[in-house]
């Protein structure tokens, strides 16, 4: 095995960093398997049943963006050109030690930079349809085995079915634990807030351990559930009570999330690809394993899928099950399909008679004044 | 109600106050933010204070961009809020509110004096009164001076969507021998249409009116009636309508019509 070397600046990396690349040195060091991915159309059992390891890449931070648009262009979605450009900067400890990169046909900028990716490093493009009928699920499930196969070539092993049955089983546990610290938010007053959710979601994805992780988040539901039961159920409480929903939010979740709560408001429910939305459908164990993938991945509601009317119902359905007062869409800059879906989520949201804001923004720091207002003037508009 | 209740709204370019009797505006001031938001606070007190509101019983809410700089006011509100409250008193039902601010420009609408919805622009001068006020200096000519001037003006097109581009296309009209009244009445054109679109994107209910600086032009308002496609209604008192609405809020209690304006 070729001696792994740390990056040319890595002396000059904060602690944290550099603790990131000395953790996934040691991984690889101990001859882990290690598949880079930035997003939840990856269908995970098949990294797992190939013995390899998936980690979530940096993508949420404005610091590596100059660099990226030395290349890309500047009204691009800021998680793309972060994504590029922690690849380009050699920052990301995730994506340096990943053995392939694994992209998918969401949107077009992403597509179009997993080309410039590529250069960097692998890049395998999972090519994923935008319907959801029967021509879009046989397609989908051809790319599922197409995967499968190139996991097989790229690393020389075999998978069974056997190992994909079991993954399913794993992931399928995974979900359902994440799920119940997710819907904790379901009490009312709320048990936790919800930058605290965002933020132990965030943390997780770079915990290449899936016990562990699941371990972390069980102590941590139990202990915030014995908290509510012990100390706030039944005490009724003014804040509103708000859902985000749209982008990714962990790049301006100190700005808008953390903002809204400081002013006033507890975030209870997440409509996005680390809350709730990849977590609610299970793989079907009854069908054969590559249509049951297929179909789960399929069903995920991200607004790159046309038309994606489940996530307005889903929306709908959060409102009442959370017992949301109003609705928070978080669009980045440039990110064409949640920005036109916005529409219909407004509207979906007046008709049930809630005040819904629509922020659209990047990862700079220069409009917080302004987002702080729009927070503020949104929460003076709940009557609670 | 008794003792007074004291709005202030320290915008990017004017601090407002207002300061309610009751039901009646019993006093209010205008005054440059200039650079410090926390001095132009400590004046405001100190004036209130030589006029006697301060030391009987009184209740002060601050808004505005340097809403925080009021370290001494009870509450904070956004202007937001404060415009709604404030142009529901001033025009008496239920509307569309346009307030153009000195640094941005938002689109209220208000229903029974709460704000049910609101659009504000992007991080961006154009379609604020901070162009008009950019521009305005760039033709060496006071805002009183500039309004004159557009009213007598035929508009030059302003097509540059960005307030630094549109300043080199101005120069580039002043290059070009322009008359300075056509470049005027261009510049008022091209906010007033901005503001417009921002309207339509965020919808009309009912009456259109208008708060904040920009209301002391009569040529503005004609011009974004005309934009709108319908009237613009305004009031001489609409532009104090965000410190109104702050003293509406410390006071605690939503009013439709303002009796009595001192200015």
């Amino acid at each position: 095995m070729a001696t792994l070397n740390l990056p040319a600046d890595f002396e000059t990396y904060a602690e944290a960093r550099k603790a990131g690349f000395m953790r996934m040195k040691e991984l690889k060091d101990n001859g882990a398997r290690v598949i880079g991915v930035f997003c939840s159309f990856v269908p995970q059992e098949l990294i797992l049943a190939a013995g390899a390891v998936s980690v979530g890449l940096c993508a949420s931070s404005e610091e590596p963006i100059r660099a990226a648009e030395a290349d890309l262009p500047r009204n691009l979605c800021p998680l793309i050109k972060a994504s590029y450009g922690f690849a380009l900067t050699d920052t990301c400890p995730y994506f340096y030690f990943s053995d392939l990169v694994v992209g998918e046909t969401t949107c077009d900028g992403k597509k179009k930079m997993f080309e410039l990716m590529n250069d960097i490093k692998e890049t395998y493009v999972l090519q994923l349809p935008s319907a959801r009928d029967e021509n879009a699920l046989d397609a989908w499930e051809k790319e599922i085995i197409r995967f499968w196969k190139k996991l097989e070539d790229f690393y020389g092993i075999t998978i069974t079915e056997e190992d994909v049955k079991k993954a399913i089983e794993l992931k399928n546990h995974e979900r359902d634990v994440m799920l119940r610290f997710l819907e904790l938010g379901k009490l009312d007053p709320a048990p936790l807030s919800g930058y605290e959710m965002g933020t132990r979601q965030d943390a997780l994805g770079f915990n290449p351990d899936m016990a562990a992780r699941c371990a972390i988040i069980e102590k941590r539901t139990g202990e915030v559930l014995k908290d509510w039961e012990a100390n706030k159920k039944g005490k009724p409480s003014d804040r509103p009570r708000i859902l985000v929903t749209g982008c990714p939010n962990a790049g301006v979740r100190e700005k808008i999330i953390k903002a809204v709560e400081e002013l006033g408001a507890d975030v209870v429910a997440f409509d996005c690809c680390s809350g709730t939305r990849e977590k609610i459908e299970k793989v079907d164990t009854t069908l054969p394993v590559t249509r049951a993938l297929a179909k789960k991945y399929l069903n995920i509601n991200c607004s790159v899928m046309s038309p994606n009317d489940a996530r307005l119902d889903y929306i709908s359905g959060m409102i009442d099950d959370y017992h949301v007062d109003g609705v928070l869409e978080i669009i980045l800059q440039a990110c064409h399909t949640y920005a036109i879906e916005a529409t219909k989520v407004r509207r979906l949201v007046q008709e049930k008679g809630l005040p819904y804001l629509n922020i659209e923004t990047d990862y700079s720091q220069n409009d917080r004044g302004q987002i702080n207002t729009r927070l503020g003037a949104f929460l003076e508009t709940i009557n609670k | 109600m008794s003792g007074y209740y004291i709005g202030i709204d320290i915008g990017s370019t004017a601090a407002k106050t207002v300061v309610l009797s009751g039901d009646a505006v019993a006093e209010a001031f205008t005054l440059p933010t200039g650079w410090s938001g926390k001095e132009t606070a400590g004046t405001i007190r100190r004036t209130l204070e030589e006029k006697g509101y301060l030391t009987g019983d009184h209740r002060c809410t601050a808004t505005g961009y340097g809403r925080v700089c009021v370290d001494w006011a009870d509450r904070v509100v956004t202007e937001i809020t404060c415009h709604g409250k404030g142009g529901w008193a001033l025009f008496g039902r239920d509307c569309t509110i346009i307030d153009v601010g000195g640094q941005d420009t938002k689109v209220i609408t208000v229903a029974g004096a709460q704000v049910k919805d609101f659009l504000m622009n992007d991080k961006c001068a154009a379609g604020t009164g901070k162009f008009i006020e950019v521009m305005a200096s760039r033709l060496g000519v006071s805002l009183a001076e500039f309004y004159a001037l557009a009213e007598q003006g035929a508009p030059l097109a302003i097509s540059a969507m960005c307030t630094v581009f549109a300043e080199s296309e101005v120069i580039s009209h002043i290059g070009a021998g322009e008359r300075r009244e056509d470049i005027a009445a261009g510049i008022v054109h091209s906010v007033a249409g901005r503001v417009a679109r921002l309207c339509e994107r965020h919808g009309i209910t009912g009456d259109v009116a208008l708060t904040g600086g920009l209301c002391d032009s009569r040529y503005f308002i004609a011009t974004l009636s005309g934009e709108l496609g319908r009237p613009v209604a305004s009031h001489p008192f609409a532009r104090y309508a965000g410190a109104l609405g702050a003293a509406i809020a410390a006071a605690g209690k939503d009013f439709a019509g303002v009796r009595e304006f001192s200015l």
